[in-house]
């Protein structure tokens, strides 16, 4: 019995490590094309779709529509490439940026409780 | 069996479509339901009472007005036309809009021609909510009013084969916010005091010896089970959103604060339903419950949450106050009259009357008129500047007691008080490299507190007394209510926020991240001469008459020549004679010759105005000469004046130092930073500038293009250097700076062209951006500090480090309160700079932070 609750235990451990620090993949991407916007939701904790792919020069459009009024949420903040915005609530706020190092970023909210990533090839 | 359809407004998702079904389809007579969100109707088979309908569309909120008749006006080729297309004898009863009706701009392209402004129109006309719309060709502009959603009418102007974007009036838009944040928190206080109604009775009762355990079988199973019900509730509505947001997180995964007190809570919950439920699995020790940490926790969160949107409100004060400063209308000269217009309706070129104590409405040329115009709530600089024809204005400052006719050059987002606003707001987010160690942390905290919390639970299990469930569970629960994520990530951005805000009261924008902190590094200040230091602009300071002429006649004749002239120096000779009140009288023959000086004939007298070089071209020989040397040693240029072939006078003219720049300087050089001036002039002029200016370190004779190497040069002695200087000229050195200060006089300045702007032309911005910044600097060490030293030590004994020694174990409503109070105690503190004054008691700028 107690070797099996140690067992489990370590089990727990092993896969909060693999689903929120190893298991990216599962995350579903929204990659831009061609100049087209993509809308992100930002609601309850998530921004959705929280991961964003472009390409190294394109110029990226992402609507940012928060539902969410808590404070946390107001801006959105591109970590490394210096755009920020705030967003008003109930409304669609346009961010345009124009990433010119392929690499990851991070864009969260202030006290990044919001967290995306954004993909640069 | 018919088919209606109907409006709807405001659904936008799934969700809403469901909502939708759900309210029709029970509805007497409907057999089938559809919904259209891209045209925003409904439509519904069957032979239900269209009343009914629209009743249950009102109930679920998504009703949306309903016009009996679209009218010959609204085009066929038209999509939002089918909005109104519904037919049957609706009743006229309008449904309850889902907002208050309010006036919206849209700027709308790709309309060029008369017809288009009719089509857009009926377009907007369409959409249901909307009372008025007109559409205004000259500024491509359409004024909608009603209860519609901005995104319906954009919509409908795309349909309609135009391109629309919401224009938002940026006062309103923060009015909004904070009216939201105003239900957010009420919504808060609401769920606290339900959570902690339900949770302080259960905690008494245990404090005051009644029984919070279990018996198999007995009557407290029962009772229990009552409470495993009701707390139930209480996880299910006022928590609510921290099991959605933990859930919504989980599945992106990603985890937040939301995860820590759902699992935290949950976990309380479930064990102690759990003994509930199922007492016999549990040793008796164990069967133990701790119904009241849920609710308490959960309330104690959304109370400390209630309290942080409060104290963050405060924090915007400053952008409030910014926006505030807009006019709302302004007074149009149009050629049938004067008319009170809103001040979006203003075209630049427009013709403007202000009046007496009247704000100004738009960025300006002031066209007649004369008056005293206070800026001090743009440039922090409290001396009203007079305004008199060919000045500049600038919207949101006021003016005095005159009356002022001007002619707008900017208007809406492109005036001096919306770029600042916009700077302030951006500048707000930034982020100084102060607080990448807590981003990072932040970014792996929450999945780090769960594998603690985990591990917490073995260690009670292995290693734990008896009875051994209770003790993993209350620990670990401990341990994942404790830990706070918000004050690690609130410490840096609130300091930020309210910081920014306060500089820009005092007329000092901080455009750049790493400016702010930066700035509290700074060891020396190199100043920019012409323009930093001093005015910028030549003036007379003395007037040297030949001994047989007096100064009148001196100054008189160089006005005169100097009166057709469009040089500076013209300017200041002019400005000089206008002080005494000296009368120019005309000259024939003017002639300005670049560079030398300027000649002209007067009663047959040939006048010469110039430099000893040109004169000595000339072939005049110069008189004068020690009270020109003279002039030269007080870092003045001698001008001569000569009649025919002789010297009449000699005037002094100098760009002469500001009236407090000594004084700011003294200050910077009070806190050991080491100041330099930088100019191109020749070292004598330098030196004496630098003698008025209390400054002794000179480098003279330095070309422009060679600033930034200077500036190199200090850099690479070690030094953290910031250039101070106007921002144009100097582009090159302000960049190669640590910290490059753009200096400005009143509202016209180039705000993009530096990392810190100052508004008004006072040096004094450079110690108090300094000391704004060590202020905030100070400030964010301290949250900083704050959450570090609660995580690292809340967590450990949360999990029971201390029980072995003492036996010390946190319960779970405690840490509760702490977290709570952890992230309020972070945005009060930042809100402490609030307070902060740059210059001391003593600052004549002090006054400016009370005008609200």
């Amino acid at each position: 019995m107690s070797v099996l609750i140690n067992v489990a235990g370590l089990a727990l451990m092993a896969l909060i490590v693999w689903w929120f620090w190893l298991s990216s993949k599962g995350r579903p991407a929204k990659r831009a094309e061609g100049g087209g916007a993509i809308d992100i939701v930002v609601d309850d904790g998530v921004y959705e779709p929280s991961v964003i792919e472009t390409n190294a020069g394109d110029t990226l459009t992402l609507r940012f529509e928060r539902r969410d009024a808590s404070p946390c949420a107001e801006q959105v903040i591109f970590h490394k490439l210096d755009v920020s915005e705030t967003l008003p609530v109930g409304e669609k706020t346009t961010v345009t940026l124009t990433p010119e190092t392929p690499g990851t970023y991070r864009f969260t909210c202030q006290m990044q409780m919001y967290q995306g990533t954004l993909i640069v090839h | 069996m018919s088919r209606q359809t109907l409006p709807i407004q405001g659904a936008s998702c799934q969700h809403c479509v469901k909502t939708i079904h759900k309210a029709l389809e029970p509805l007497n007579g409907v057999s089938a339901v559809n919904v259209d969100l891209q045209n925003q109707t409904v439509t519904v088979d069957g032979d239900a009472d269209r009343g009914a309908l629209r009743a249950a569309l009102v109930e679920a909120g998504y009703a949306a007005d309903e016009d009996d008749d679209p009218g010959p006006a609204a085009p066929a080729d038209d999509d939002p036309a089918r909005y109104t297309t519904a037919t049957g004898d609706a009743p006229a009863k309008k449904a309850a809009p889902a907002e208050p009706p309010r006036e919206l701009s849209l700027a709308v392209t790709g309309a060029h021609c008369a017809s288009c402004v009719r089509t857009i129109e009926s377009a907007l006309e369409g959409v249901p909510g909307v009372d008025t719309a007109s559409m205004n060709l000259a500024n491509h502009t359409a004024r909608v009013s009603g209860s519609a959603q901005p995104d319906d009418l954009v919509r409908a102007v795309q349909n309609a084969g135009y391109d629309a974007t919401p224009v938002r009036d940026p006062a309103r838009a923060e009015d909004d916010r904070e009216e939201q944040e105003h239900q957010l928190y009420r919504k808060l206080v609401r769920q606290t005091s339900v959570a902690l109604a339900v949770g302080l009775p259960i905690m008494l009762w245990g404090w005051f010896g009644g029984t919070m355990t279990v018996e198999a079988g007995g009557a407290s199973q029962w009772g229990w089970g009552a409470v495993s019900v009701i707390t139930f509730l209480i996880l299910a509505l006022p928590g609510r959103h921290f099991f959605v947001g933990a859930w919504k997180a989980f599945r992106h995964h990603n985890a937040n604060m939301d995860t820590l007190i759902a699992v935290g809570t949950g976990a309380a919950w479930g064990y102690s339903t759990l003994v509930v439920i199922a007492p016999n699995l549990l040793p008796e020790m164990a069967r133990h419950v701790y119904f009241e940490a849920s609710p308490m926790i959960i309330g104690l969160v959304n109370l400390g949450l209630a309290l942080e949107l409060r104290a963050r409100g405060k924090t915007g004060a400053a952008v409030k106050r910014l926006l505030n400063l807009g006019a709302k209308t302004a007074r149009r000269l149009d050629d049938d009259g004067e008319h009170d217009v809103p001040v979006e309706d203003i075209r630049v070129d427009d013709r403007l009357r202000v009046r007496p104590g009247e704000t100004i409405a738009v960025d300006g040329e002031v066209l007649e008129g004369d008056s005293e115009v206070d800026e001090s709530m743009l440039t922090g600089e409290p001396m009203p500047v007079v305004k008199s024809e060919g000045d500049t204005v600038a919207a949101g400052t006021l003016n005095g007691s005159g009356t002022l006719v001007y002619r707008a050059t900017r208007v809406g987002t492109d005036t001096a008080l919306a770029r600042i606003i916009d700077l302030v707001k951006k500048a707000q987010g930034a982020k100084p490299p102060i607080g990448r160690l807590a981003d990072t942390v932040a970014s792996v905290f929450v999945p780090t507190i769960l594998l603690i919390a985990v591990a917490t639970a073995l260690l009670w299990y292995n290693f734990g007394p008896q009875p051994v469930a209770a003790y993993m569970v209350v620990a670990s629960v401990t341990v994942l209510i404790i830990a706070c994520p918000c004050a690690l990530g609130l410490a840096t951005p609130m300091s930020v926020m309210v910081a920014v805000g306060k500089a820009a009261e005092s007329g000092i924008l901080i455009r750049q991240d790493a400016a702010l902190q930066t700035a509290a590094e700074l060891d020396t200040v190199v100043l920019d001469k012409t323009g930093t230091i001093t005015e910028g602009r030549p003036s007379v300071t003395r007037v040297i008459a030949a001994p047989d002429q007096d100064e009148e006649t001196v100054l008189r004749l160089a006005a005169s020549l100097e009166a057709g002239s469009e040089h500076p120096l013209a300017r200041a000779i002019l400005d000089a004679a206008e002080e005494r009140g000296l009368k120019t009288a005309p000259v024939s023959d003017f002639r300005a010759l670049n560079g030398k000086g300027v000649s002209a004939r007067q009663d047959d007298a040939l006048l010469r105005l110039g430099n000893r070089r040109w004169l000595e071209q000339e072939g005049i020989r110069l008189g004068l000469e020690d009270e020109a040397r003279q002039l030269s040693d007080e870092a003045a240029t001698p001008l001569f004046l000569t009649r025919d072939d002789t010297v009449i006078g000699v005037l002094g003219v100098a760009d002469r130092i500001k009236t407090d720049a000594a004084e700011a300087i003294a200050r910077l050089r009070d806190r050991d930073v080491r100041v330099v001036m930088i100019t191109g002039d020749i070292q004598a002029t330098a030196d004496a500038i630098a003698k008025q200016a209390g400054v002794d370190e000179v480098l003279a004779e330095v070309l422009p293009e060679d600033k930034a190497r200077e500036v190199e040069k200090l850099q690479k002695e070690g030094r953290k250097v910031a250039m101070v200087g106007d921002g144009i000229n100097d582009a090159p050195a302000l960049a190669q700076a640590d910290v490059g200060f753009a200096i400005g006089t009143g509202t016209d300045v180039a705000i993009e062209s530096a990392s810190i702007t100052l508004m008004s032309g006072s040096l004094h911005g450079v110690a108090d951006a300094m000391a704004i910044s060590r202020a905030t600097l100070r400030n964010i060490k301290q949250n900083l500090f704050g959450a570090f030293v609660y995580n690292s030590l809340g967590v450990p004994v949360a999990a029971g480090l201390l029980y072995p020694f003492t036996g010390w174990l946190l319960s779970p409503v405690i840490a509760g309160a702490a977290m709570s109070l952890s992230s309020v105690t972070v945005v009060s503190n930042a809100n402490r700079l609030r307070f902060f004054k740059p210059r001391g008691h003593h600052g004549p700028r002090a006054k400016t932070g009370d005008r609200s």
